[in-house]
């Protein structure tokens, strides 16, 4: 409980001053520069690159290629198909992010075993995992397009509330939730400043930029991943992959900043 | 075909035929025919100074026309994105150092047959630490140097 | 085998700016394994960049250039459709070659 007041009180002393005057901060205007000084230029299109040659790759027991995944637009459609996700997938019954849509292609068209899908999910530097490639593949062909999350079908609006309530959920052995840190508006840590997902103006600024290539780890890190790590640095057990609850916390996300141009993958610090 | 043909003769000459039959013949190191032997002495170099010695620049001087564009504060020193152009008349070649890296020098580029004396890279820096740019122009050698500081990132992003 | 490097050559006015990505891991021979084993050194040592059949850049290259190198030249008197061909080599020998016409 000490630990969880000291890292509140942190946060809150982090904040100094209205917008305008932060702007001012020479640090926050020397990080800026950083951000805009490394470009456009992205590892992330390496990965991009693996992953169109593993899509058209025929592989598994099944020996098919992944072609014929239907994403949400039909069979094969793979551009424009990122943006209208997550969403609920009739022949699945199910509401899946991209990278649970991708990984059930590859159960069902290419006939990967779960077990197999589940052992690696999370790559390295050095070896990055094949889903890590094919949803950096996936994505890139909807930048620049508008999140056009669907939100009609009960399911999806299930998905909202849950994800929202995981959102909000503290627990923990110091009490905390995603919205401790992601809840309020203008708090940071150290450098990092925090969106405050519950609102759309910031949802929509994180949510566009994921997945990202983070270059602190060298690496595509997925909106799974990254939700995974929120758990962990809130010293709660790490989620199954592909979970309900997990896909429920970006579907609540996607959803809150849903219209959005997408920008991703992102170059990150 | 001349046996004490030089390794720019070969480039001049521009055949791949002819390159790969240099290859083939044990007359040219596959790798020699990308560029010049990698300075040993110059990347080992555990400070700047034996650095720039290898480099034969002992001591380069300032110049305002060198310019060296670097962020003040890199979020991350895996990553740190480095310009220099050298508007330096008959510039032909730019070395990068970061001084307090174990190795300081990064790189180092020559230009011909109209390359710009502009050169961008990403760069590591292990901690906060002085980068250098030095150009060699009419066989003297110019410096810029800038400071930049590296933070440690939180969580997030 | 190494990744395919990405390269762009765009022309603006007579100058080609050529950017390209290539797939390293630039190990500095600094970092230890999750055993406390030493990574051994792992990285670029030279690039070249040839436009239109000739050299226009020579680079050596050193352990503290990024994991996946981005370098940006530009060179004058290009024309679009030029062959931009940029070469590597790592202290290991791996080496790597590709090619995009000037756009």
């Amino acid at each position: 409980m000490k630990y969880r007041i000291a890292v509140l009180a942190a946060l809150t002393a982090a904040w100094t001053g209205p917008v305008l005057a932060q702007a001012k901060d020479p640090t926050i205007a020397g990080i800026e520069k950083y951000r805009e000084m490394l470009g456009d230029d992205n590892p992330a299109e390496l990965y991009e690159a693996r992953g169109e040659q593993l899509w058209k790759k025929k592989a598994g027991p099944k020996n098919a290629s992944l072609e014929q995944c239907d994403l949400g637009l039909g069979p094969g459609v793979v551009k424009g198909a990122y943006v209208q996700t997550p969403r609920y997938y009739a022949d699945a019954d199910r509401v899946m992010d991209m990278e649970t849509r991708i990984n059930w292609c590859r159960m069902n068209l290419q006939g990967v075993s779960e077990a197999d899908i589940r052992k690696r999910p999370f790559g390295s530097a050095d070896k990055p995992s094949e889903i890590e490639d094919l949803l950096t593949y996936v994505v890139t062909a909807s930048k620049g397009m508008k999140m056009n999350v669907p939100t009609d079908h009960p399911k999806e609006r299930e998905a909202f509330q849950l994800g929202q309530a995981v959102f909000h959920m503290r627990a923990g052995p110091y009490d905390f939730s995603c919205a401790t840190c992601h809840g309020e508006d203008n708090l940071r840590i150290r450098l990092q400043e925090l969106p405050n997902l519950t609102k759309a103006e910031d949802a929509k600024r994180a949510y566009v930029g994921w997945p990202a290539y983070r270059v602190s780890t060298s690496r595509v890190h997925t909106m799974q991943w990254r939700i995974n790590d929120c758990f962990r640095q809130q010293r709660l057990p790490e989620p199954r992959y592909m979970s309900e609850a997990v896909n429920a916390v970006i579907t609540y996300m996607a959803q809150t900043g849903n219209g959005a141009e997408y920008k991703g993958p992102a170059l990150k610090r | 075909m001349e046996m004490n043909v030089t390794r720019r003769t070969v480039l001049r000459a521009g055949s791949l035929g002819a390159l790969s039959a240099l290859i083939a013949t044990g007359v040219l190191k596959p790798t020699a025919a990308y560029a010049a032997e990698w300075n040993k002495a110059a990347f080992e170099a555990h400070d700047t100074a034996s650095a720039l010695k290898g480099l034969g620049a002992a001591a380069p001087a300032d110049h305002k026309d060198l310019i060296l564009k670097v962020p003040d504060i890199a979020e991350n020193g895996a990553v740190v994105p480095v310009d220099v152009v050298s508007n330096i008349p008959n510039t032909s070649s730019i070395a990068i150092l970061v001084d307090k890296n174990p190795s300081p020098l990064s790189a180092s580029f020559d230009f011909s047959n109209g390359a710009l004396a502009e050169v961008s890279a990403r760069l590591k820096l292990g901690q906060t630490s002085m980068v250098k740019a030095v150009a060699k122009a009419d066989g003297k050698f110019y410096t810029a140097q800038k400071e930049v500081k590296v933070t440690v990132g939180g969580c997030g992003g | 085998m190494a990744d395919p490097m990405k390269i762009r050559a765009q022309l603006k006015g007579d100058i080609a700016e050529i950017r390209v990505l290539m797939g390293h891991a630039m190990e500095t021979g600094q970092r230890k394994d999750a055993a406390g084993k030493a990574i051994p050194p792992h990285f670029i040592q030279s690039m070249t960049v040839e436009v239109g059949g000739k050299k226009v850049v020579d680079g050596q290259i050193g352990t503290s250039v990024s994991r996946n190198p981005v370098f940006g030249f530009k060179v004058k008197g290009a024309k679009v459709g030029d062959k931009v061909v940029v070469s590597w080599v790592d202290n290991k020998g791996d080496k790597r070659t590709d090619q995009v016409a000037v756009a």
